[in-house]
């Protein structure tokens, strides 16, 4: 087959047939910016910002969603495509309450970002009136309509990525939103609370509840880790900030789960940070339990293990590891039944 | 897991039995929708019409416990159209002849009827998995937790060896293990019969070699007890001293008034854990642990890949690392365990020892894990297993087997079949999502039940209702919902006054001891 070639900002490039013009562009490391687009998703031009300018068309062409063709010559940063963008930009910053103050997005949101470096600091259009209240019921994700640009990656994350099937458009015009089922709250609809739409979303629109007003990403360190439920395994970033998770969220192209999660993976985090955890040994004297040091605790029952291998023999010990635990914890467990009490009486839930 | 989760987005063919991924395994299922909505085929093989059933091309809603019935009458009508892969059985596998002598005795009319579906419907799963090849057979514990658990688990493998589907990408057999560790507890020899990385206590060679890196002598030959069996010990004085590290027994075991009786039976009880629990509650001494991202380390997902896990903050007040319990119990009898880190741990014992992880190091698993087999430090690891055919004894083994119902079956007294299993929003016990908000999203247990039999009891939605078996009862909320047939009620074990466990019986497969939680027999009353 021919080698299709194209002109990038002056430069021939190769491409290959079905690529978008932006996946041509990013291909080269030619930074075209996209607020809609959502990587392995139906490209949906909605937003506009990907424009850029093809020699002989007539308008603009949004490039996420335009396949590149042999032999067009494209400028990915003209003035008239510059031009356009700053619009946009001044557009989408005029349909809601682009408030960054206390905005949990701040110094992330891609809006944020795009208004910066595209200096867009006066808009000449009146700000939209807001029709629909934020939604903020549940304890897990803030629905922010105010700041919601239409987008519409939320919507590409649910349909697309998770197939939950929970949300798209509705409505028209000055009204239009993004719905969960007939316009209903997440908690009636068919949300499942995977919380991918809030991972997405380029702005403040979508938040996690429980990491409002606790740190933005300039103040959060990122510690990878692997999600403690089901056997899945998905990787996990963490957000920290001064040794506390805020936020959870999944690691982009990690295996197994390419940045998605379920709304345990990311919401189930803080049980750590219960008061009813177990923070002392703990003997029981007289029926009841009280506080011990580790020194009497750990003499305690390795007496009662001595004592009790010395009178019944080793296999009248037995002891259970912890599937939820990890491997280093539980390689010591079968160690110490098998080369210190001499059985193997060392088990753990594989069978249930 | 034969094959990897990466491998569902570009498969063609699911057959998924006993599995409620989008619930037990959600970012899994994602993948699995995903090939689905690309044009991927889905043959979904339950009870309930589950939430995979709305991406199905066919459900086969079969009885509980029908499984082994169903799936000989599938490879009866395989052999008998020849659609099976003969090149396959013939070049790879062993036992054939005694596989279709047995199947024979299946023809899909007979196991039609014992499954509850039509012989068409049997017909039709055959000829669609011969077609479209290879597929990736999932399953969980709808297949293993039957008194006929492992001739369930072994007529999956027949069913993918007959069709050739083994040793190749997209294809295998693959159960979703349930736990983020279970898989890893299991490699790392919290097994009665077994040292770190499969290797047999009974065998003289394995002994000699952890002995020598153990620097023990005597390393017990015998393989010990598995968890049912130390119960009964508790109580029959077997057992005297008993140790149990983070796991809600009093809550997890079927039957919890018996569960309960042995474990107050204990002589002495030892609890390592890092809430108080229903279990910790007999418990004569708790050591308070650190939790997850309260210590490095690593966990191993149903695909074998061992990831790390990293710590972000110190465990709270006096609660300590696990392995230094364990460490300083082994001080306390005068041997002196060199590691002094879950890395050192790792890499200077797991890996050293067990032949299939020996190239597996902190080092090379700071980003995406590996997939054991890894056995040296170049190895890329193993996204499948059997490759080419290949098994690791050999050729493949065909296991013959024939149905056995559930022990339990309904009857006058108890008309209905309960099963059991896992919701979306809470986590085994809820000792953890009890703690996370995730009361919200599902504040109580519900008796999941058909408006055919609530009808026929005169049973409301939502209203609170008594599911009795010959074990306990639990007052719980009646839920009316068309995921279940009628003649079921479906339960889950997440919160203890509506647990399911008062109520399951706890009989086990006798190879694996895994308990039938998945049939019991039941009634339902009106309160």
């Amino acid at each position: 087959m021919d080698k299709k070639t194209l002109t990038l900002n002056g430069k021939t490039v190769e491409f290959q047939a079905g690529q978008t013009i932006l996946e041509v562009a990013r291909s080269y490391e030619v930074f075209i910016p996209a607020l809609c687009y959502l990587d392995g998703c139906t490209a949906t031009g909605a937003c506009r910002i990907c424009v850029v300018e093809v020699k002989g068309a007539r308008s603009l062409i949004a490039s996420c969603s335009t396949p590149a063709e042999n032999g067009m010559d494209i400028c990915t940063d003209s003035d008239r495509v510059r031009k356009s963008r700053r619009l946009t930009i001044e557009l989408l910053l005029a349909s809601g309450e682009h408030n960054c103050i206390t905005c949990e997005k701040s110094g992330d949101c891609m809006l944020q970002n795009l208004a910066y470096s595209y200096g867009v600091d006066a808009i000449r259009f009146p700000v939209a009136p807001q029709p629909h209240p934020t939604e903020m019921m549940n304890p897990f994700i803030i629905r922010d309509f105010s700041r919601c640009i239409l987008c519409g990656r939320c919507v590409q994350a649910c349909q697309e990525v998770q197939v939950n099937r929970a949300i798209s458009y509705g409505y028209r015009g000055p009204t239009a939103k993004i719905i969960a089922g007939c316009d209903k709250t997440y908690d009636e609809s068919d949300c499942v609370f995977c919380g991918q739409c809030v991972q997405v979303c380029p702005v403040g629109a979508l938040v996690e509840k429980k990491a409002r007003f606790k740190g933005r990403a300039k103040d959060l360190d990122l510690v990878r880790t692997t999600c403690p439920y089901c056997g899945v395994g998905c990787q996990l970033w963490l957000h920290v900030k001064d040794g506390t998770i805020v936020k959870v969220t999944g690691v982009e192209d990690a295996q197994p789960n390419k940045g998605r999660l379920c709304v345990k993976g990311r919401f189930g985090y803080d049980f750590i940070y219960s008061e009813e955890r177990n923070k002392t040994p703990l003997i029981r004297e007289d029926g009841v339990l009280r506080e011990a040091s580790w020194d009497e605790a750990l003499g305690l029952v390795a007496n009662k293990f001595r004592e009790t291998i010395e009178k019944h023999g080793p296999d009248s010990v037995a002891g259970v590891s912890c599937a939820r635990s990890l491997n280093e914890d539980s390689y010591q467990m079968q160690k110490l039944f098998r080369a210190v009490f001499k059985t193997n009486n060392i088990d753990h839930c594989a069978r249930t | 897991m034969t094959n990897s989760f990466g491998e569902f987005s570009k498969a063609r063919m699911f057959f998924v039995i006993g599995s409620n991924m989008t619930e037990a395994h959600p970012v899994a299922a994602t993948f699995l929708k995903n090939a689905v909505m690309n044009g991927a085929k889905l043959i979904l093989v339950d009870p309930r019409r589950q939430p995979l059933a709305d991406f199905a091309d066919i459900h086969v809603q079969i009885k509980v416990g029908s499984d082994i019935a169903f799936l000989n009458g599938v490879m009866n009508v395989l052999i008998n159209e020849d659609l099976y892969d003969k090149k396959f059985v013939e070049n790879c596998t062993e036992g054939f002849e005694e596989l279709k002598l047995k199947v024979m005795d299946y023809p899909p009319e007979k196991a039609a009827e014992i499954a509850g579906v039509s012989a068409d419907v049997i017909r039709d799963v055959a000829r669609t998995m011969a077609e479209t090849r290879p597929s990736m057979l999932c399953y969980t514990l709808g297949i293993t937790e039957h008194t006929c658990g492992k001739n369930n688990v072994m007529s999956t493998a027949n069913l993918q060896m007959l069709l050739g589907n083994m040793g190749v990408e997209c294809g295998g057999v693959n159960p979703l293990r349930g736990q983020n560790n279970v898989q890893g507890a299991c490699d790392m020899a919290a097994l009665p019969n077994v040292f770190p990385g499969y290797q047999k206590v009974d065998n003289p060679d394995a002994r000699a070699k952890f002995e020598k890196a153990w620097g023990v002598e005597n390393l017990p030959a015998k393989p010990g007890l598995m968890i049912p069996q130390m119960m009964e010990g508790l109580v029959d004085g077997k057992v005297k001293a008993f140790w149990i590290f983070g796991e809600n027994l009093a809550n997890s075991e079927p039957d919890i008034a018996k569960v309960e009786h042995e474990l107050a039976s204990a002589e002495f009880l030892v609890c390592q854990d890092i809430f108080p629990t229903e279990t910790t509650r007999f418990a004569d001494v708790i050591f308070p642990s650190a939790g997850w991202s309260e210590d490095d380390g690593t966990f191993t997902n149903s695909e074998r890949r061992i990831s790390r896990v990293r710590k972000v903050s110190e465990p709270p007040g006096d609660a300590r690392p696990n392995w230094w319990i364990f460490k300083e119990i082994a001080r306390r009898f005068g041997h002196d365990w060199k590691s002094n880190s879950a890395q050192e741990i790792w890499d200077n014992e797991v890996s050293v020892l067990a032949p299939s992880m020996a190239g597996v190091k902190y080092a090379r698993i700071e980003a995406d894990g590996l997939q054991w087999p890894v056995p040296d430090d170049a190895h890329p690891g193993t996204c499948f297993l059997h490759r080419e055919g290949k098994f690791t004894c050999g050729l493949g083994k065909f296991n013959a087997v024939d149905w056995t119902p559930p022990a339990e079956v309904p009857d006058e007294e108890y008309p209905l079949v309960l099963s059991t299993g896992r919701r979306l929003y809470h986590y085994h016990t809820r000792t953890q999502t009890s703690r996370t908000g995730l009361d919200y999203l599902l504040p109580e247990e519900t008796a999941d039940m058909s408006a055919a039999d609530a009808d026929a009891l005169g049973i409301h939605h939502g209203e609170m209702i008594m599911v009795k078996s010959r074990r306990g009862e639990v007052k719980v909320r009646a839920n009316i919902t068309h995921q279940v047939p009628p003649g079921m009620v479906w339960m889950a074990f997440h919160f203890r006054d509506a647990c399911a466990n008062w109520l399951t019986n706890p009989v086990f497969d006798p190879a694996t001891l895994t308990a039938e939680y998945k049939a019991c027999a039941v009634r339902v009353d009106k309160i």
